[in-house]
């Protein structure tokens, strides 16, 4: 019945948005939240006259339905580490962690929503589209991927860049080139060096100054073996498991590798792609070790799948279908080659502590080569068919 | 005998309503007609007036660049109306059928006997010519060609696709008829297209000189593109034709009869049919009486379509059968808004994706509504279409030529070895909701102008 009441209420408001109506400027905006609210009653015309369930909505829910356990993980972890820093003995999960990390990650994930969909509602007013649902996933995995010590200014600025620069640039989802959650990223990085790097950026209050217990440094696991501290490095499963400092969502592998389920489940997420990086990273991670000239190159290779924010990029960046590679063969390729840069670039490269969105970013520029060899070797191959057709007839 | 070709990717939607293997004659329908809009690649120039008294077989149309090609009326009558659209477009003709039964004569004899010229003449005198389809392009095939093959597939892998094998029961002869009068026009050979319910029936095998393949797998297996694209892919400048079985058999009729016997069976089939079975009219018959008491659901709008979901045509309430079509189904419109659909578990919500729970359900049928159910975006997932298209052909990228014009590109990807209904699949799980079929058909139409035919 309240359905029907709310579509009552709608329709009614309808026409002061249509052309000639007084709120006609607002016409993208109200078909959003109309679109939001209710799956239009539109019907099929030409061509297919039963289409599938799905949509761009349903499609992007489901992925961040896939997100959920490392955002939930990296809430209970964001308060786990701080009460860690200061020697208060907590346990992980706790009414206290949570609310101490939902206090200090919910701000971000708000700011970093409300910039993203207010830039993307006011160009899809200017060009007079439907406002695309890319920045539902967007809009999540930018804090995901933030230390959680980032200043909210600093988040708005890099949603705004990312956004505006990463996609509506080059015409809004579907578009764009780089993927815009990553570029939030690398913007901060080169922008502001010293808020997304060092020691003590991925613990809440380690920032301010707040206090620290003897022995504690906040430095990641990544940073150390960068480092060359292979010795202070957990355990692959503590690893996995990610009870440690890191970006919000990055430091679980086990909740990444419950979000990759849903998304390889329903088909959503290439787990080509996935299974490629992970092959490339362990493929690289093994000539290191062969070569093993110092003591990060001699850290077993497995490690390096759940270190940082490998995992994190696997599933959830590298597998952007608008960014990465479209052919199915392109996409054995693309994923390999991410796998092989973000390690190579982490372990030999001393200036990135951590090389997976600069190699997902280098592969995104290389994606369209990609795919152009794949395709034309299809073309090549039909091209050889008809010689060979034609020389035959003689 | 023939070899098995497995066809992996597709998809086969269980749709509610399946044709039971009955067959009802309703009365002589009252009006049928000849739509000059089911054929592509003609421009009809009329032959007859309103209120003119035509014979079974008497020329309605003909095609003005090969006014040999000419379609006739299936009945004897008189023309009830010319209908016309926009700019003039002729749509309908119609005629209203008489008491009596005379026909416009034809030579009967075996074309085995006859040579290519004369077989030529006569499928052309028969009105029946249409009925072959030529590759690329997907459109009446010319005369003047000999063409490299001819492709029949035995069956119809589409939703709640009607079973030839069940249609031509009593029609073996006429069959093996039609199959060596088409002999006779090419230079290659037939190909028949079997599944493995009619690769075991004497109607379609056994027939000298044709090769036989057996293909299993999802749809689009039955789809005589994809058969033709397995067995020996189209290479440009080539021509192949394609002719669906039940009017091979009616060709072969005109042959053994010498004279059009217009008769054809068809499934009235879907969701809201009553009894879903198998209709013994007439070409071209108005649908209009068989539905009186057969639509379920009143409350729901019908929506009246002559062929299959994914590539028939909305013909109304009382709309004509389409020339090529052996389905009418019928299935709800879908006009309606859905709160937060897209949130929803969706027990009740069909998808080929696994983003619903109704994927639990794998062998339930569905009752699936014209909705589009959702808005139409860019291009942006991938994948999708691969899974369903059962080709060496990369249907994106093949998409996005035809829609910058790139008619280079267009060939070099494959243009000339799909028609619409290959692609339709494409069309039903795009997550974009894109007009794939659309996009195809200016595609084809704007290579056939660069080429020139």
């Amino acid at each position: 019945m309240k359905a029907k009441k709310l579509r009552q209420l709608i329709d009614r408001m309808k026409p002061q948005f249509e052309k000639g109506g007084k709120l006609e400027k607002l016409h993208s905006t109200f078909d959003a939240f109309e679109a939001f609210l209710f799956v239009s009653d539109k019907v099929t015309g030409r061509g297919s006259h039963i289409r599938d369930s799905i949509d761009l909505k349903r499609t992007m829910t489901i992925v961040l339905l896939a997100l959920m356990p490392a955002l939930f993980f990296g809430i209970l972890n964001t308060g786990y580490q701080h009460f860690l820093s200061l020697g208060t003995n907590v346990s992980f999960i706790s009414w206290q962690t949570f609310g101490f990390g939902f206090v200090k990650v919910f701000p971000i994930i708000v700011v970093s929503y409300v910039t993203g969909l207010t830039i993307e509602f006011i160009t899809a007013q200017i060009r007079g589209h439907e406002v695309n649902e890319g920045f539902l996933v967007t809009g999540m995995l930018i804090p995901l991927i933030m230390p959680v010590d980032v200043p909210l200014w600093m988040v708005a600025l890099a949603t705004a860049f990312a956004v505006v620069f990463g996609k509506e640039v080059f015409g809004g989802t579907g578009m764009n080139v780089f993927n815009p959650a990553l570029l939030a990223r690398v913007f901060l990085f080169f922008a502001y060096p010293a808020y997304m790097t060092g020691d003590r950026i991925w613990i809440a209050g380690l920032t301010k100054g707040e206090g620290v217990i003897d022995g504690f440094t906040g430095a990641t696991p990544l940073a150390d073996a960068a480092a060359g501290h292979i010795d202070k490095i957990p355990g692959f499963m503590d690893l996995f498991i990610g009870v440690i400092p890191g970006s919000i969502g990055e430091t679980s592998a086990l909740a990444i590798l419950i979000g990759a389920i849903i998304l390889v489940v329903t088909g959503i997420g290439s787990w080509k792609i996935m299974l490629s990086v992970v092959a490339g990273g362990l493929f690289m991670g093994g000539v290191l070790n062969l070569w093993g000239a110092n003591t990060y190159m001699q850290m077993p290779f497995y490690n390096h799948l759940v270190l940082g924010g490998f995992a994190f990029g696997a599933v959830f960046m590298a597998t952007d279908p608008v960014t990465g590679a479209q052919t199915e063969t392109g996409k054995w390729i693309y994923g390999f080659l991410i796998g092989l840069m973000a390690i190579l670039i982490r372990v030999v490269n001393p200036a990135y502590p951590e090389g997976v969105m600069l190699a997902i970013l280098l592969m995104n520029v290389f994606a369209p080569l990609i795919d152009h060899l794949v395709v034309q070797s299809n073309v090549n191959r039909r091209l050889k068919r008809m010689v060979k057709s034609a020389n035959s007839e003689k | 005998m023939s070899k098995v070709i497995k066809i992996k990717r597709g998809l086969d939607i269980r749709l509610k309503g399946a044709p039971e293997p009955t067959v009802t004659i309703p009365a002589t329908p009252a009006l049928v007609a000849v739509k000059p809009t089911d054929f592509r690649g003609i421009e009809p120039r009329l032959l007859v007036k309103q209120g003119q008294e035509v014979l079974t077989g008497t020329p309605l149309f003909c095609d003005k660049v090969n006014p040999d090609i000419v379609w006739v009326s299936p009945v004897c009558g008189i023309i009830e109306d010319v209908v016309r659209g926009e700019r003039r477009k002729l749509l309908n003709i119609v005629v209203r059928a008489g008491s009596d039964h005379r026909y416009e004569h034809l030579e009967a004899g075996s074309p085995e006997s006859m040579d290519p010229e004369k077989i030529r003449k006569q499928i052309l005198r028969s009105g029946l010519w249409p009925s072959i389809i030529q590759r690329p392009y997907g459109v009446v095939a010319r005369p003047g060609d000999i063409p490299r093959d001819i492709f029949i597939s035995a069956f119809d892998s589409a939703p709640l696709g009607p079973d030839y094998g069940f249609i031509l029961r009593e029609e073996a002869e006429a069959f093996a008829t039609g199959i060596a009068a088409l002999k006779k026009l090419t230079s290659g050979r037939i190909h028949i297209g079997l599944d493995k319910c009619s690769a075991q029936s004497n109607l379609f095998t056994g027939h000298q000189d044709v090769d036989y393949q057996v293909f299993t797998g999802p749809h689009p297996a039955g789809n005589v593109g994809v058969q033709l694209h397995q067995v020996a892919p189209l290479n440009k400048g080539e021509v192949v034709w394609t002719v669906s079985p039940q009017l091979v058999a009616l060709i072969g009729k005109t042959f053994m009869l010498g004279y059009l016997d217009s008769s054809w069976t068809f499934a009235l089939c879907g969701a809201l049919i009553r009894e879903p079975r198998y209709i013994r009219g007439i070409m071209g018959m108005s649908v209009a009486a068989l539905l009186t008491g057969q639509i379920v659901e009143e409350e729901r709008q019908p929506r009246v379509i002559s062929g299959n979901v994914l590539t028939g045509s909305n013909i109304g309430k009382n709309g004509y059968l389409g020339y090529y079509d052996s389905q009418v189904t019928v299935i709800p419109e879908g006009r309606y808004y859905d709160l937060l659909g897209w949130a929803m578990p969706g027990m009740k919500k069909y998808s080929a994706s696994r983003t619903f729970l109704s994927s639990l359900f794998p062998s339930k049928s569905w009752n699936i509504d014209t909705n589009m159910k959702g808005g139409q975006r860019a291009f942006v997932l991938t994948g999708q279409y691969e899974k369903v298209f059962p080709m060496d052909i990369y249907p994106v990228q093949l998409l996005k030529a035809i829609l910058v014009g790139d008619i280079d590109r267009m060939e070099q990807l494959g243009i000339y070895e799909v028609v619409e209904e290959d692609m339709a699949l494409c069309e039903f799980v795009c997550t974009s909701k894109t007009e794939v079929q659309e996009i195809l058909r200016n595609g084809l139409d704007l290579m056939r102008k660069e080429m020139g035919e």
